[in-house]
């Protein structure tokens, strides 16, 4: 296999809306290698999810891609019918709200094993392969439960079996979705730690969205912040995260409010998210920036490498305390 | 499961019960002598109201006069008709097949044809679904009576195909006659299933499970087989179900317009010359059939929708 | 295929003022008021005496100054079918307004008393639900004596549960709001909540309720006048009209059989489709 599991490259995304294509995803280049987890933060409509779907071809009717996308450098970005199927088959996703996407009609066993059944997999081995995958996310009495209806289950046992139903196929990528957005504190440590050993067992691929910059720090080996369609910044998780280069990083980190000491007033970024919709002249962030000059409004900023990782910011270089 | 069944059963029984009340207590509203009633407004010789009197033991008190007549149905007798001059029982028996062909048939039309063309529309895009979308929407616009007399203006009359009125004799007589009848019963009722049918493909397509099976790399035929038609399969059958029962009322309408000796054409004949008991007597047959058809529907959401017969119980 | 992370804000185009959906609603809504003023105005309007019979004109078709013929009596047919509005229009109206004032009133009972209220009630509307509301009209009929106004109560009875099942999930909604609770501490009485504020916050679902089940109760009507228990005669709505132009038919004649449904047809799409365009206009907001 040459070059990373995952490359992407200049993956670029339009929507039709009222009658145009308009942009989503800008100029969006990540890799990620076996046994690698990388990050995607942001804030809602940041494009994240936009991007897993880009990456899987799972995009809404009118959509158009551009760029590559390649797996196990294989360009598979543009694929169709059976061909993109067989794609699919080798990526596993999770989703964010197990509740909305497992079919609520059907048992978790019928949930798990179809598709395996698909590729003609014999009912018997579909059924084992099936609970084997549910004693790897923590679910001992599996047998039992793949009788059952997605109702009958919490929400954090919901979860556990979809992230099951995606090993069960034995991908090399995993692509997570905010797996732990819906589910309460307790239940999402516990899905992190599984995913995480998991991650270590099989030697996968995770591609980890999340809006939760200490969460993606915690399990990530490196990170990549987007806002508004764009990557401002990425590199090694610590850096990012500890040392950010971008305005909009280091407002990221600044705004979590801390539990061991207290403060008078809650830091948060001026202004609203940009809309998915927004395509500004110059960078995107800086309506909102502190630190931004006239000529930020004016010039798309490229993506320049700093040390070990990249920054979206023509003042990349000078700004020394961001 | 085995709760939610007897429990809608026990519902059943029920509402069968409270209808029957409603029916008993129907003749007790009217103004004036529940006698005058009975009788239509007949004048009668005295022995004959007298005869009355005893026949409905107006004499009693009222729950002993529903007590008598809640007996006699359960043995079957359903009071005596004035105007056909023969037992009401007897005057349903020989109304009843016909009455139940034309449902029989009208649902059959409703079902095939309003869930064919509801998928028809649901599954793809363009000129068929606006088409269908459009024919529904005017078909949907035009009730029973009016449908009659146009199918019959068009198709009797204008091109000679197919009998006008009466039932007919022999199976292709009854058939023939049978098909406009049974077309005009049945038009609005694809509409409404044609719609929904079409509603309920397009909003299961759009939801996230449906996502959820592609992104595991299943194809579209096998998606659209076991996530979307199954999971529609669920308003589109409550849906039809409930149009196909409340054929019961309307067959009334069709059968008037087609001079079918029906139940609902006995129905409202009877009500124009006010022979009550025949009333009653069909009006407790027409709504325990509309009752039990409504129990059936709800029973089938049961079996379709684990969420309503289990329960929703999280462990 | 779902659209995630897509917030349909921000700089874009306007849309264009009038798309093909506003036209059709403007149409709709002239076809109602249009009706209406017929309702209304329609004796006056017509050409020709509507109650005017000549036998010997019965079923002969359009002459000079008679553009749509006559009917089975030798009526002037447009005449008699401008006449015919307002019967069928009164009825109707007259069932959504009691069904609706019933119907408010007893949801509304049943979400602020809650308890046994709401469990009696609940259980006397499932059992009136099993009533088809035709067979409750001839039931009627047969009882009272066929006629428009045993036809109205029968049908607005039978209505009835259907509008309160529907408006009482949105007032026991709305009754666990926080302003309801806010203006029961300030001392309001329970009349005057009600009034003030629960049931003008139901005002956009009553008003998709209400337009449905006109289209509903006028087809109803329609139906039972067809069958002769409802509008008797000399008064004729357009039930009536089509079940007397059957004979003309027959004998080759549909002008007024069709002059009738047309108007039926007509009418009823156009409630229906203003109905759907409340409805949708009140999930959008």
């Amino acid at each position: 296999m040459t070059g990373p599991l995952l490359g992407v490259e200049g993956l670029r995304v339009t929507l039709p809306h009222e009658g145009e294509q308009q942009p989503v995803l800008h100029d969006l280049s990540l890799a990620i290698g076996a046994g690698e987890c990388l990050g995607l933060v942001g804030e809602s409509g940041a494009g994240k999810s936009m991007t897993a779907r880009a990456i899987l071809g799972l995009l809404p009717r009118g959509a158009r891609l551009g760029g590559e996308v390649r797996f196990q450098g294989e360009l598979v970005s543009g694929l169709h019918g059976g061909a993109l199927r067989g794609f699919r088959r080798r990526v596993g996703m999770v989703f964010q709200d197990p509740r909305a996407h497992v079919n609520p009609v059907r048992r978790v066993g019928e949930f798990l094993t179809e598709g395996l059944r698909q590729q003609g997999v014999s009912r018997a081995e579909a059924i084992e392969r099936a609970v084997a995958a549910l004693a790897e996310v923590g679910i001992e009495d599996g047998a039992r439960r793949m009788d059952q209806y997605p109702h009958q289950l919490s929400g954090g046992l919901l979860q556990r079996v979809m992230i099951a139903a995606a090993l069960v196929d034995d991908p090399l990528l995993l692509l997570a979705d905010e797996p732990t957005t819906a589910l309460d504190v307790t239940t999402q440590s516990e899905v992190m730690a599984i995913l995480d050993e998991l991650r270590r067992a099989r030697g996968l691929g995770v591609l980890f969205i999340t809006h939760d910059l200490d969460l993606a720090v915690a399990v990530c080996d490196s990170l990549a912040v987007m806002y508004a369609g764009w990557i401002v910044e990425q590199g090694i998780a610590a850096t990012v995260a500890g040392r950010p280069s971008h305005p909009y990083t280091a407002a990221l980190a600044r705004a979590r409010p801390r539990v061991d000491h207290a403060v008078a007033r809650l830091s948060a970024i001026d202004g609203r998210p940009a809309s998915a919709f927004y395509v500004p002249a110059g960078c995107a962030f800086a309506p909102r920036c502190p630190h931004a000059i006239q000529e930020c409004e004016a010039v798309l900023p490229p993506l320049q490498e700093v040390g070990a990782g990249a920054v979206r910011c023509i003042r990349a270089g000078e700004l020394t305390d961001v | 499961m085995l709760r939610f069944v007897l429990g809608r059963l026990a519902i059943l029984l029920g509402a069968l019960f409270a209808s029957s009340i409603i029916i008993f207590l129907a003749v007790q509203i009217a103004p004036g002598d529940p006698v005058t009633t009975l009788s239509g407004g007949r004048s009668l010789p005295p022995a004959a109201l007298e005869n009355l009197r005893d026949q409905y033991h107006l004499n009693e008190g009222l729950l002993a006069q529903y007590w008598h007549w809640m007996t006699g149905l359960i043995h079957g007798d359903l009071g005596h008709s004035i105007v056909l001059n023969q037992s009401v029982a007897s005057a349903i028996a020989e109304r009843l097949p016909v009455t139940l062909e034309l449902v029989l048939f009208a649902g059959f039309l409703i079902a095939v044809g309003g869930i064919g063309l509801g998928l028809l529309a649901g599954l793809r895009r363009g000129i068929l679904d606006d088409a269908i979308v459009l024919g529904t929407a005017v078909a949907a616009a035009i009730p029973g009576f009016l449908a009659a007399v146009v199918l019959i203006s068009v198709f009797s009359v204008g091109l000679g195909w197919l009998p006008a009125l009466g039932a007919g004799s022999g199976v292709v007589g009854r058939f023939e006659h049978l098909v406009l009848p049974a077309a005009a019963l049945a038009l609005s009722g694809v509409a409404v299933v044609a719609r929904i049918t079409r509603v309920s493909v397009r909003e299961e397509s759009e939801k996230e499970h449906v996502e959820t099976a592609l992104a595991r790399g299943m194809s579209n035929q096998k998606v659209i087989r076991r996530h979307v038609l199954r999971n529609a399969a669920i308003p589109i059958t409550i849906v039809t179900g409930i149009t196909i029962t409340s054929l019961v009322a309307l067959a009334a309408v069709v059968e008037t317009a087609f001079s079918l000796q029906g139940l609902g054409a006995a129905l409202v004949q009877a009500a124009s010359d006010k022979d009550i008991a025949l009333v009653q007597g069909i009006a407790l047959v027409l709504v325990a059939a509309f009752l039990i058809g409504n129990t059936v529907v709800d029973l089938l959401y049961g079996f379709l929708d684990p969420r309503v017969s289990l329960g929703a119980r999280a462990e | 295929m779902s659209t995630v992370d897509v917030l349909v804000r921000g700089r874009s185009p306007r849309r264009p003022r009038l798309s093909a959906g506003r036209i059709a609603e403007g149409v709709a809504i002239a076809v109602v008021v249009l009706f209406v003023l017929l309702a209304v105005f329609g004796p006056l309007l017509a050409p020709h005496d509507p109650t005017a019979t000549n036998l010997a004109y019965s079923f002969v078709g359009p002459v000079a100054g008679h553009p749509l013929g006559f009917d089975e009596q030798g009526r002037d047919l447009l005449s008699a079918l401008l006449a015919g509005a307002r019967p069928s229009l009164i009825g109707p109206t007259g069932v959504v307004l009691i069904s609706v004032l019933l119907g408010v009133t007893l949801s509304v009972l049943c979400a602020w008393r809650g308890g046994r209220t709401d469990a009696g009630i609940s259980a006397g509307l499932d059992i009136l639900f099993a009533f088809p509301a035709i067979l409750l009209a001839v039931l009627a009929a047969a009882v009272l004596g066929p006629s428009l106004t045993a036809a109205v109560l029968a049908l607005a009875i039978a209505y009835t549960p259907y509008v309160a099942r529907v408006l009482r999930g949105a007032a026991l909604r709305e009754r666990a709001e926080e302003y309801i609770a806010a203006v029961e501490v300030q001392g309001q009485s329970a009349w005057l909540i009600c009034t003030r504020h629960l049931i003008p916050n139901l005002a956009p679902l009553i008003a998709a309720q209400a337009t449905l089940l006109f289209a509903y109760a006028f087809v109803d009507l329609a139906a039972i006048s067809f069958l002769g228990l409802g509008v008797q005669p000399p008064d004729s709505d357009w039930g009536t009209m089509v079940a007397a132009g059957k004979s003309g038919v027959l004998q080759g004649y549909p002008a007024e059989t069709l002059g009738a449904g047309v108007c039926i047809v007509v009418l009823v799409v156009a409630v229906n489709f203003l109905g759907e365009r409340i409805a949708a206009r009140r999930w959008r907001r």
